[in-house]
Parts: structure tokens; sequence; C-alpha cells
């Protein structure tokens, strides 16, 4: 299994430099214009001068190479100075991942966005797998019962109704009319006592309401699909015919096996976490990364574009392996040697 | 089951006792929220209005425009004019004179080589100045002494306020950004982010992209202002939740850029949380009439083609009767009303403001009056002589292709100016082209508004600032687009007249403020009343306050929050 693992990651390797090259270059060929987005009213000459103090008119090559020191060697350098307070040789000359629209070191936003992110839009998620599996194992267990119906047509709902309407409503009724919850998301708010934390809270409902529907309708559609299939296996048969109870029948024989391919869905969901959601982002003002992801897009910000979608797809290779660990830990079955 | 519903229903009650009323202000913090949220505060390097607002509360220029366009002076005792001797003779150089005993927040006092310093940080070549522009023709500026700083041009410059007046060009300190000239402006994040100002407040935390904190300055040179001791400045979102969180459930005090439909934004208002306010600056909303013959049998390079002899003018529309027949069957109240809502006001002006340049000599045309302009046109010989519906001018019928870019207030314009002309006559065929074929640059297209192939189409163009020398002169005889530039000019009627081009000449040489206004009224007298151009609504910015805050002074020619240190919580 170690062995395995260091395979995996080891062969991940190339893959995330052909992923960056890729997405560097499908950037490059877009028509984007870091000075695109200015007012009409700045000439031509002027903008020509902009993209040559971003450096936007360099050639490719020069920028590709430029980004990958950039990245891979001053970003860590800086990291490891930031964490154990030293000061390396070379500090002075090394640049950072610049964002052309704010001027300042892309990762540094990151951070600065990724606390928001989390709070929302991780919290959902995890609400939305606490809640879907138990509704999709006992829909599975109590097929067309009024509970099964009904969670259906919920589920339903939830999965075909877009965030941006739900949002809006939710907005409409809770902030507008019944003035229970802010629709305005305070990044600036620190938890530091009950009355702030109760702010947090507050502000945190409906965006994490909206957002859960949607990851809670997903996975209890695969959970009730799964466990279906199993509890019509033989050997569930053979666990009743046993005189096991039905509570250890469904517990430990259906549902281990049916969340197999559900754990590989939510692991390969997680880093979707980390991109942020962001039409919810946007409707609530959590202004996280997924909120920033597009307006570096709009601006034609090509480093920051870059390397938001650069840690994203590194996040995907990593829990594609993750997943496919516990698939292996969850399914006997599969063995890597 | 039972236990389950109970507990969903406990927690939903909980939620609710928790919730009551936790939607309150704080008294002495002003809310700003702007849809686009600023980047950075450093307006020298700003990419749209939104990093020029949020640096507005704290960075300050010498001079500010108020509401109506008018200079008024800000950091300085009053503004140079050739009068006081602050322009010179030649135009060719201003001198500013700081007042005494402005501070930095710092506490540091503010000098003329600040002044100096922001001038050299824009025009150094490899900052990436955005605002350049604002100093076009500046050859020097150099500080005289610690309170005075003269500003050298390489040409006469009637209008010499185009740097360091206005939000786009405040000052910045010497002190702070001194490391970031020309290419290290890219690394300086530090000072982008908080830039030390003279204005009422001072960054206390900044977000990229999302939220930024201001305090009290404790420096400011006003004693007890500003009245508010913290604002925040939230971005993000759409224009539309923006005026719900003002208009209805009063979560911030101002919001900025609310261009949503009338219908819904008078909805929210009703909600009586607060007020929409309007500024409006050059922005007029016009139908541009072809003055030559843009016949598709003509060929490309004759046709909608300015021939200097003028031989290839327009078959009706250089008529007087029939265009005045055609403006004077539009009801541009109805139009404003009912498509713009609050950001429109009727106008038959092409240069509707400042106050001081906008004419008074053509409001005739905002009353709509069908049968004045059937007996114009009647009286002109212009009838229908086939019984067709449609009036023939000297054998031809009068039928007009109108185009615009794709938009639903335009195709619904649109919709109401033909039904208008239909009842005076006048056939009318519609076309729409999407706004980036149309605004685009493409020599091959030919739908684009420079080769205006068709009688009338429709846009809006303003004047960027408040001096319309500039503006005026898109109409300049040597402007008229055709193939010999490229399609490339300003004079998209291809009209001509060489008094006008007189008149650009004189203001040129112009730099007494009453005297241009009055140039330029003559100007647009000229274009109004020679059917270069039907002007139809006067556009403006909309925003909107709560109406617990009191002292907002919409602006259009500066920042909206220019006199943000006058802000009070009024309840």
């Amino acid at each position: 299994m170690g062995k395995y693992i260091v395979r995996r990651l080891l062969t991940a390797i190339p893959t995330i430099l052909v992923i960056s090259f890729i997405i560097f270059a499908i950037l490059e060929l877009s028509p984007s214009d870091p000075t695109g987005n200015l007012p009409l009213t700045i000439p031509p000459e002027v903008r020509a001068k902009i993209r040559e103090a971003l450096g936007a008119d360099d050639p490719f090559v020069v920028k590709y190479v430029k980004w990958l020191n950039q990245f891979f060697i001053a970003e860590p350098l800086n990291f490891a100075e930031t964490v154990f307070g030293i000061t390396l040789p070379g500090s002075e000359e090394r640049t950072r991942v610049i964002s052309w629209a704010t001027r300042g070191p892309v990762i540094d936003i990151i951070a600065e966005r990724l606390p928001q992110t989390l709070w929302v839009v991780g919290s959902s998620y995890i609400l939305g797998v606490m809640i879907a599996v138990p509704v999709g194992v006992f829909s599975a267990y109590r097929q067309y019962s009024i509970f099964d119906q009904v969670g259906t047509f919920l589920m339903m709902v939830g999965f075909s109704v877009p965030t941006f309407f739900t949002g809006l409503m939710f907005i409409i009724i809770f902030s507008v009319n019944l003035k229970w919850f802010p629709s305005v998301y305070d990044t600036t708010l620190v938890v530091t006592d009950i009355e702030t934390l109760k702010r947090q809270l507050l502000q945190m409902i409906m965006p994490v309401t909206v957002l859960t529907l949607y990851t809670t309708a997903q996975m209890s559609r695969y959970t009730r699909a799964s466990t279906l299939e199993n509890l019509q296996q033989d050997y569930i048969r053979t666990a009743r015919s046993k005189g096991l109870t039905e509570r250890t029948v469904v517990t430990r024989h259906a549902v281990r096996n049916s969340l197999i391919p559900v754990v590989t869905l939510i692991a390969l969901g997680i880093p979707g976490i980390f991109a942020g959601a962001l039409i919810t982002e946007q409707i609530f003002r959590v202004n996280g990364i997924g909120q920033y992801l597009i307006i570096a897009i709009q601006g034609g910000d090509l480093p920051t574009v870059q390397t938001v979608t650069f840690i994203f797809a590194v996040l995907v290779v990593l829990f594609n392996i993750v997943a496919d660990v516990l698939y292996g830990i969850l399914d006997p079955r599969v063995s890597y040697t | 089951m039972k236990t389950k519903l109970s507990l969903v229903l406990i927690i939903v009650m909980a939620l609710a006792a928790f919730a009551g009323a936790s939607i309150a202000q704080s008294e002495d913090t002003v809310n700003i929220l702007f849809w686009q949220a600023a980047s950075h505060l450093n307006p020298y390097l700003g990419n749209g209005t939104k990093e020029f607002e949020a640096a507005a509360l704290v960075l300050e220029p010498l001079a500010r425009y108020d509401p109506d366009g008018v200079m008024v002076p800000w950091l300085v005792d009053e503004i140079p004019t050739v009068a006081n001797g602050g322009v010179a003779e030649d135009l060719t150089s201003i001198i500013w004179t700081l007042s005494e005993g402005i501070t930095w927040s710092d506490g540091s006092p503010l000098t003329a080589h600040d002044v100096v310093f922001s001038g050299e940080f824009c025009m150094n070549p490899d900052t990436g100045c955005t605002v350049l522009s604002q100093f076009a023709n500046v050859e020097s500026i150099e500080a005289l002494d610690d309170l005075t700083v003269r500003i050298n041009f390489d040409a006469p410059k009637p209008f010499a306020y185009g740097a360091f007046v206005g939000y786009f060009t405040p000052i910045i300190q010497k002190a702070q950004f001194e490391g970031c000239m020309g290419a290290a402006a890219l690394g300086c994040n530090e000072q982008n982010f908080a830039p030390i100002g003279t204005g009422p407040f001072v960054v206390e935390d900044f977000r990229t992209n999302d939220v930024v904190t201001y305090t009290a300055n404790p420096n400011f040179r006003v004693e007890g202002q500003p009245y508010f001791s913290r604002a925040v400045f939230k971005g993000g979102g759409d224009a539309e939740s923006a005026a719900r969180a003002v208009l209805e459930t009063g979560e911030a005090d101002y919001a900025w850029n609310l261009q949503i439909s009338p219908q819904v934004l008078n909805a929210m208002e009703a909600a009586g949380e607060g007020t929409v306010i309007v500024a409006f600056a050059t922005d007029v909303e016009r139908l541009i009439i072809n003055h030559t013959n843009p016949d598709p049998m003509l060929g490309e390079d004759m046709r909608s083609v300015w021939m200097e002899d003028g031989s290839n003018g327009h078959p009706f529309l250089q008529v007087p009767a029939v265009w005045q027949a055609m403006s004077k069957a539009i009801d541009r109240s109805v139009i404003a009303g009912q498509l713009y809502g609050a950001g429109g006001t009727p106008t038959c002006n092409v240069l509707p403001g400042p106050p001081i340049y906008a004419s008074p000599n053509n409001d005739d045309c905002l009353t709509q009056d069908v049968d004045a302009a059937n007996a114009m046109l009647d009286e002109a010989g212009i009838v229908d002589s086939d019984g067709d519906g449609i009036r023939e001018y000297m054998g031809t019928p009068l039928m007009v292709s109108y185009q615009t870019s794709t938009n639903a207030v335009r195709q619904n314009t649109q919709a109401l100016i033909k039904q208008w002309w239909s009842e005076i006559g006048i056939d009318t065929e519609l076309r729409n082209i999407d706004a980036a074929v149309f605004f685009g640059g493409d020599i091959a297209s030919p739908d684009t508004y420079s080769k205006f192939y068709t009688d009338i189409e429709m846009y809006t163009n303003g004047s960027n600032g408040t001096d319309p020398e500039t503006y005026m002169g898109n109409w300049r005889t040597t402007e008229i687009v055709g193939p010999h530039n490229s399609w490339n000019g300003s004079n998209i009627p291809r009209w001509y007249n060489e008094d006008y081009d007189a008149l650009l000449e004189q203001i040129a040489q112009t730099a007494v403020l009453e005297e241009r206004a009055s140039l330029a009224i003559q100007m647009n007298d000229m274009l109004v009343q020679n059917g270069v151009m039907i002007p139809l609504v006067y556009r403006g910015s909309v925003s909107a306050y709560h109406n617990s805050v009191s002292g907002v002074a919409m602006n259009a020619w500066d920042s909206e929050l220019w006199n943000i240190a006058d802000w009070t919580r009024s309840m």
C-alpha cells in the first residue's frame, strides 16, 4: 500500500506539469487582455504602456518559465521564510506570483480568502454529506414509502432548481420580509465571543443552506441507488437468514458496501470546496476563492487565473489518489500491490 | 418520524428567536456597497470607477468638482486662473499654491514635493498609469517652494485643469511611494493597499476585491469631521441585490451604480427605507442622421462616403422639414420615463452639462406634436402622392433604415420611434446588431457604427470630464469618417460646416470659462439646429442612500463620495 501511494504520487508530478502547461497555453490562446476592461477613454498608447509594465506582451515561453520559477521556487521559499522566520539567501531578488489586477501576490490573496470559502462551502459540504447519507439509505430501505416519495421529490427540486434562484428566494423571504438574516456577508467578522459567533452563524445560514440543498440532492441520489442495489444482493438474504437483526443487516452489511462508490464521490468532490461556489459566493457577497477567480477571468488577470486553476488541478489529482486509496481500504476485493 | 419532525420544528423556532432583529446597523459606521469590488487603492493604477471611488475616501486632489461641475478648491485656497495670475498669459503653465497647514494622516506636512512626485509617478512610462491622459501636454512639474507647484505645458493649454483636479489624479505621499516608481509599482502591494492620504478616512484593513475598512483620520484638517468614525466599503454581488440592501433591508447606507429596470427600482424605493439619487454628466442617447447617401447600389467607394463637393448627399435627410418633423414626432418623456426611469431625462442638446455649458435654446423639442410635424411636411410640399401612406420627397419615398446595438432598452426605443414616424408618413426599417460588432473596429464588417450603412443610427456618447472642447471636436470636418481614413474618425454623421470648424479654432484659444461656455453652446446649437443629431435622452448614473444618512450630494463630475466627510447619521 505504502509503495503504491509513493508510486502514484511520483507519477502525479509529470501529470501536474503537463496540466500546468496546458492551462497556460489555453489562457495564452484566449483573446483576453488585461487592459480590455479599462474605460474606453484610455487611449491605445496608454494601454500599450500598461501591458508592457505588466509584462503581458512577453513571449509565451518567457512568461511560462517565469511563472514556473515563481510558483515552484519563489513561493515555497517565501512560505518557508515566513513559517520559520528566517531569511534565505536571494530573498531580495525573488519575485512572487503577482496579480495584474490587484498588483499584489496571488498566494496572499488566496490565503486571505480561503477561510470564508472553507467556512461556507466546506460546512455546507459536510452538512450535505451528513444529511444525504442517512436520507439516501432510509429512502432505499423503505423504497416507495411516503418518506422515499417526498424525499425523491425534494431531491429532484434541490437538484434542478439553480442556486441563483434559491439564493434570491431566501434573501427575499428571510432578509427583506422577515429580516432574520443579513443578505450581505461580512468577511471581516472575527469570532471572539458568543456575540460574534452568533453573527457568524446568522450570516452563514442562508448561503450554507442553499449549497447544502444542492449537495444533499446530488449525494442522496447516489446513496439511494447504491443501497438499493446492495439490498437485493444474495449476501443480504444470507445475513437475514442467519437471524441477524434488521439493524445489523442494514448498517453492517448493506450500508458499508453501498458507501464504497459514495465515498469515492465525496473524496472527488472535496477539491470543489476549494474552488468555492461561484454563484452562491456572488449572491451573498461571500467573496471567497470562487468570486476571486471570476473577477480574474473577467479582468484577463492571467497570473491569477493560472495559479488558482492550477492549485485546483493539483487538488483534483491528489484527491483522485485519496479516493483510490480509500477504495482499497473499504473494498477488500481491490488490492494494490 | 414524529420526534424528527418536532426536532426540526424546535430548531426552526430557536433560529427565529435567535435571529430576531439581527439586521442592525452600527450608528457610527457608514456602510457603502459597490457591486464591483476595489482591487487596490492606487488611482494611478486604477482599473475602473471602483478603485477611484474607494481611494477617494483617503486621497484627495488639489481641487474637486461639485455636483454642478464647478471646480472647488480642496487642498488649495483658490483655483488658478489667468485673471488671478495662476495661469500664464500664454496658457503654457499653471501655478497651484497649497493651503497652509495641511498634514497627511501620519502627521507629516503636505508639500509641493508630494504633488510633483504624484505627477512623476504617473508620467513614468514604466508605471503603467491608467490616467496618463489627464497629464496630456504636461511637459514638466516643478516645486517652486514648499507650497507652490508649477505645471508646464508643451503647448498653449486653455483648459489647464487636467492634472490634480478630480478623483482620477489625487496627491499621493512621496515618502510612502518613493520606492514604487516605474516598474516597482507592481510589487508595492503594501503601499497600493493602504495609501497614506490627506482625506477624512484612513485605511484600517484592505481585502483585495472584497472589503475596505476605514477609520476616521485623526489629523483631518476640518475639526470634528468626518462625522462617522468608521467606513466600510464592501464589494461584490450585483446591482439588484445592492439596491435591495439599501432600499429594502437597510443593511447598507449607500449603493452605487444601480442600473436596473425602473419598475424594479421604483418598487424597492417604495419600501421607504432609502432614496434613489441620480447625477447627470454628459451622456446622451441620440439619433445620428446620415448626411451622405447610404444606398446599397452605390458600392464600397460611394456608399455613405462624403464627397467634398457635396455631391453624395442624402436624398432627403438634409431637408430641414424632414428631420425637424422626425424630431417633433418623438415623445422623449415616454422613452425616458418608461425605459430609463430615474437614470434618464429627456433632452434636446448633445451637450447637456455641466449646467454652464447647457444650451437653453432647443427646449421646444421636449413636447411631442405629431400634428405640427405633419403640418411641417405638408407645408414643405412633402406629401403622400401615391396613397400608400408614405410621403415622397421629389419622388423618393421617405423610407429610412435605423440601426443600433442589441439591447432591450434600445429595441424598445426603436419600436416606439418607428410607431411615431409612421404617424407622420415615414416608413422605418429596424435593425439591431450585436454591440461587439456594432461598436467594434472591424474594417471588413459592414455593420459597424462608423461605416453607417443606414439612414439613422442610435447610441450614447458623451464628453470625458467637464470640459467639452475634445467632445465638440468630434464633428470637425477633418474627423469625417470614410475609406480614406479606414473609417477611423469621430464625425460619424459626415457633416461639414466651415463655421463650426472656425468655432473650434476659437475655443482652442480661449481660456476664460464663461467665453468657452458660450462657444460650446453655440456649437451645440449648430449641431442640433442643422440636423446633425437628434438628442433623445440625457443618461445619468443612479445610486441610492439609506434614509438615516444625511449629507449625501450625488456627483457625476467627481467621486460620488466626494463629500463623505459631511455625511452624518440623522436618526
